[in-house]
């Protein structure tokens, strides 16, 4: 009896250490630029290197040090991450983890390979995707696609706890990657196209057990909101915020999935994610606000429950999911030194909160081409404070369903889909990835079955009128609400930026080229084509003195599906332009990492 | 997936493919459509007898059909096509873009529907959204789901048919149709059984 009390005692010993060094953990691998722990490298998300060996002067002479085969031809988001002498590499479907040695030119130290039904497959939307691994605690966290949520031993790959999160034959499936905070795991899901009902949940890091889960939309105590406490715009959210938005049950099969990315206060002890589009497509068929679809969440994460929220898109009519990250920085508006969040969200509107309270400071387009709304309504005494002003020529509500709303800009996937923006400090901008495509779109009715798709919208994309540039790579002024300057590329720019010490900034090209430019200027320094287009982000680490450069390549996505053959174009008949061309004649499957560095 | 079609000798595992196929679409697309079940199953049992008869020859309330029974598409010299293909359209890029890519073209994820739709017969096409596939060559993991009780898809399944073979036979271009005949009050019908009367 005593052995055991002893035993038990021991091992609730070492959970608590375990718990009270998974944040530190986290601290210390982002404090430190060698190493890039989760997947944005910071708590942050500014996705901002220290190291500088890497600059302007000799980015021009990067070249490709070493290569690897995943094995896996899908889609590539996210990126690998370095821990010590180990990089840890995730694959899409079926979400295999290679732990390779640094030390050793990248020898497979251990491979995780998960068992899943590949009938989860085509419940994804738009590919089988995973957006990577976190690391914290000694151990490597992945979500499946079936939402079954593991815990890796860092060292052996040894399964140490898995969860289920959700259930695929209801189309809950997972996309995303996990954050790590203090003594807890976040994580969310995907499924807006199948009516799932979405939320955010905490998992015990050490044991995997459910400590809270948080709804987008639903009763009181399911969205975790206080009606005195809980603020939106700086006024208590009253009772049923969310219940009030919808019509009869509707919000049972309200999307608002949480398929993004989460940053963290520890000052503030704030969490930040937002959330996607309400199903369906068709706004007809659900009448009202849909709160808390679209909408920036601030949880307490030791508690779940939501300190302020701000929603973007009410009543969404043209799938802008509010998922986009969220980066934390501290910058200087109208002389005085604010916390800010900056968001730019798939509508087109780069926001900045401060984001101790919510308080809206700046909306402006990041896009020109942005014509949905002409602008958020900033007077705080009027009704429609922090909400667009709406084109009707541009409303699928006001236009009905059965009728063709044409010229929207931008399209469903966003001003800007997940790829995130990075910030560099040095130049207090933030350096944008940007999708530059415009689409019809026209509602009509669907019937909702579980784990069936609820879409209920035909649509069409294609460049905005007399351009040819699908995307453009943005350095964004976020106290102004500025364009600083803007680089046009062919293709949507679908990769996640870096920004680094050495005043460049990196990003991929869906034709597949690594591209280097200047921080302040924009102007290229260097491109490399990899083997295949570039969803993944950009990320670096130090290795025995030595700055590298990592990032995935694999075409696919939303950009792999809508991009392959081509957009249509409106103006057939005129000629087809360049900005119509299929991606396809560009590149082809097939998952590889390259890891670039300066010649010795 | 194997092709039990392309094989003459194969008419007992044809029909009973066809019989199973009725099972599984009974309630949505025998139920909204009635009548017209026998002529398919009837069409899915000569789908290999080597005629290339995708010309419209008779039509019903809007509807157009080929001699041996199968809908198809109808597109007048000002390019305008009948309702169902033009609501084929609709339901293609609403339920099927995510994978196939916009206009049948493909994607990344999924083949183009107007490379297979050359060769694949309209019974074979029902079986296959029905049923869904799985193809694991080239180690890639292609997954089809089962779309068989999925309203928004079998109610509609001949309409994204007739597009699909429009668009194969090149009769077809990119892009929304840009006049379409007017919807049949037969067709309204069919989506109300189909669907369910509009809340």
């Amino acid at each position: 009896m005593k052995r055991l009390v002893t035993s038990v005692i021991s091992v609730s010993a070492l959970a608590l250490n375990t718990a009270a060094f998974a944040n530190e953990s986290v601290m210390k691998g982002q404090d430190n630029p060698k190493e890039w722990v989760i997947q944005a490298g910071n708590y942050d998300n500014t996705r901002y290197s220290k190291l500088d060996q890497i600059n302007q002067s000799n980015v021009g002479k990067l070249a490709p040090a070493w290569s690897f085969s995943t094995g896996v031809l899908r889609g590539h988001e996210g990126s690998p991450l370095v821990v010590g002498d180990v990089m840890y590499v995730h694959t899409p479907f079926p979400n295999i983890v290679y732990a390779l040695d640094l030390n050793n030119d990248g020898k497979i130290l251990w491979k995780y390979e998960p068992k899943q039904d590949p009938n989860v497959v085509p419940v994804m939307c738009c590919d089988t995707v995973n957006r990577g691994l976190a690391y914290a605690d000694g151990k490597v966290f992945l979500h499946q696609a079936d939402t079954t949520v593991v815990a890796l031993d860092a060292k052996t790959g040894k399964v140490d706890w898995s969860v289920v999160n959700g259930d695929p034959k209801k189309g809950e499936t997972n996309t995303a990657t996990v954050l790590p905070v203090k003594d807890k795991l976040l994580v969310g899901i995907s499924g807006g196209e199948f009516g799932v009902a979405c939320h955010l949940t905490a998992y015990d890091i050490a044991t995997g057990k459910k400590i809270w889960r948080a709804y987008s939309s639903g009763p009181d105590d399911q969205i975790m909101v206080d009606p005195e406490k809980t603020t939106a715009l700086g006024k208590p959210v009253g009772k049923e915020s969310s219940l009030k938005t919808w019509q009869g049950d509707q919000w049972k099969t309200g999307g608002g999935c949480t398929w993004g990315w989460y940053s963290y206060d520890p000052q503030l002890n704030l969490v930040y994610y937002g959330t996607g589009n309400p199903s369906t497509w068709n706004p007809k068929q659900r009448p009202g606000d849909n709160k808390w679809s679209m909408t920036i969440f601030a949880r307490d994460p030791d508690t779940g429950m939501a300190k302020w929220v701000y929603q973007m898109t009410p009543h969404d009519q043209w799938d802008y999911d509010g998922v986009n990250e969220m980066p934390l920085v501290d910058q200087k508006i109208d002389g005085k030194d604010r916390k800010l969040l900056v968001h730019f969200d798939r509508n087109g509107f780069g926001y900045t909160l401060d984001r101790t309270n919510g308080e809206l400071l700046v909306a402006e387009k990041y896009d020109p081409a942005v014509n949905w709304a002409t602008r958020i309504d900033m007077d705080k005494n009027s009704p429609n404070y922090g909400r667009p002003e709406l084109v009707k020529k541009y409303s699928t509500e006001a236009n009905g369903e059965d009728v063709n709303t044409q010229g929207v800009c931008p399209a469903a996937l966003g001003a800007k889909d997940e790829q995130p923006s990075a910030f560099s400090p040095k130049t207090g901008l933030f350096y944008v990835p940007t999708n530059h495509v415009c689409m019809d779109y026209e509602p009509f009715r669907v019937s909702y079955t579980p784990g069936q798709p609820y879409v209920g919208a035909t649509l069409s994309m294609y460049p905005p009128e007399g351009q040819s540039n699908m995307g453009n790579f943005i350095a964004w002024d976020a106290t102004k609400g500025k364009i600083v300057w803007s680089d046009p590329e062919r293709f949507s720019v679908w990769s996640g930026a870096l920004a680094t010490a050495g005043d460049v900034v990196f990003y991929g090209t869906l034709e597949g080229y690594l591209k280097a430019v200047d921080a302040k200027t924009g102007k290229e320094l260097y491109k490399y084509k990899t083997p295949s287009g570039i969803i993944g982000n950009v990320m670096t680490y130090e290795h025995k003195g030595k700055q590298y450069l990592a990032v995935l390549s694999g075409v696919g996505g939303w950009a792999g599906i809508g991009l392959a053959a081509g957009l249509t174009d409106p103006h057939a008949g005129l000629g087809a332009v360049g900005g119509y061309a299929a991606l396809s004649n560009y590149t082809s499957l097939g998952g590889t990492l390259t890891v670039f560095a300066l010649p010795d | 997936m194997i092709d039990v079609f392309g094989k003459p000798e194969n008419f007992a595992g044809r029909l009973r493919l066809a019989a199973t196929l009725l099972a599984v679409c009974a309630v949505f697309v025998a139920g909204a459509a009635g009548a017209d079940d026998a002529p398919k199953a009837e069409a899915g049992a000569k789908a290999d007898s080597g005629e290339k008869a995708d010309a419209a020859v008779n039509s019903e309330n809007g509807k157009y059909l080929t001699a041996n029974g199968d809908p198809t598409y109808h597109i007048g010299a000002d390019g305008k096509v009948d309702w169902y293909t033009y609501s084929g359209y609709l339901r293609y890029s609403s339920e099927c873009l995510r994978c196939h890519g916009p206009d049948g073209m493909g994607s990344s994820y999924a083949p183009a529907l107007v490379n297979s739709l050359k060769t694949m017969p309209y019974v074979q096409f029902l079986s296959t959204v029905a049923s869904g596939r799985k193809d694991f060559a080239n180690g890639q993991d292609k997954v089809m789901p089962q779309l068989g009780l999925n309203k928004n898809v079998m109610c509609f399944i001949d309409d994204i048919y007739v597009y699909l073979k429009a668009r194969s036979d090149g009769a077809l271009g990119r892009n929304r149709p840009t006049t379409h005949e007017p919807k049949p009050q037969a067709w309204v019908d069919a989506e109300n059984a189909c669907m369910g009367p509009p809340s």
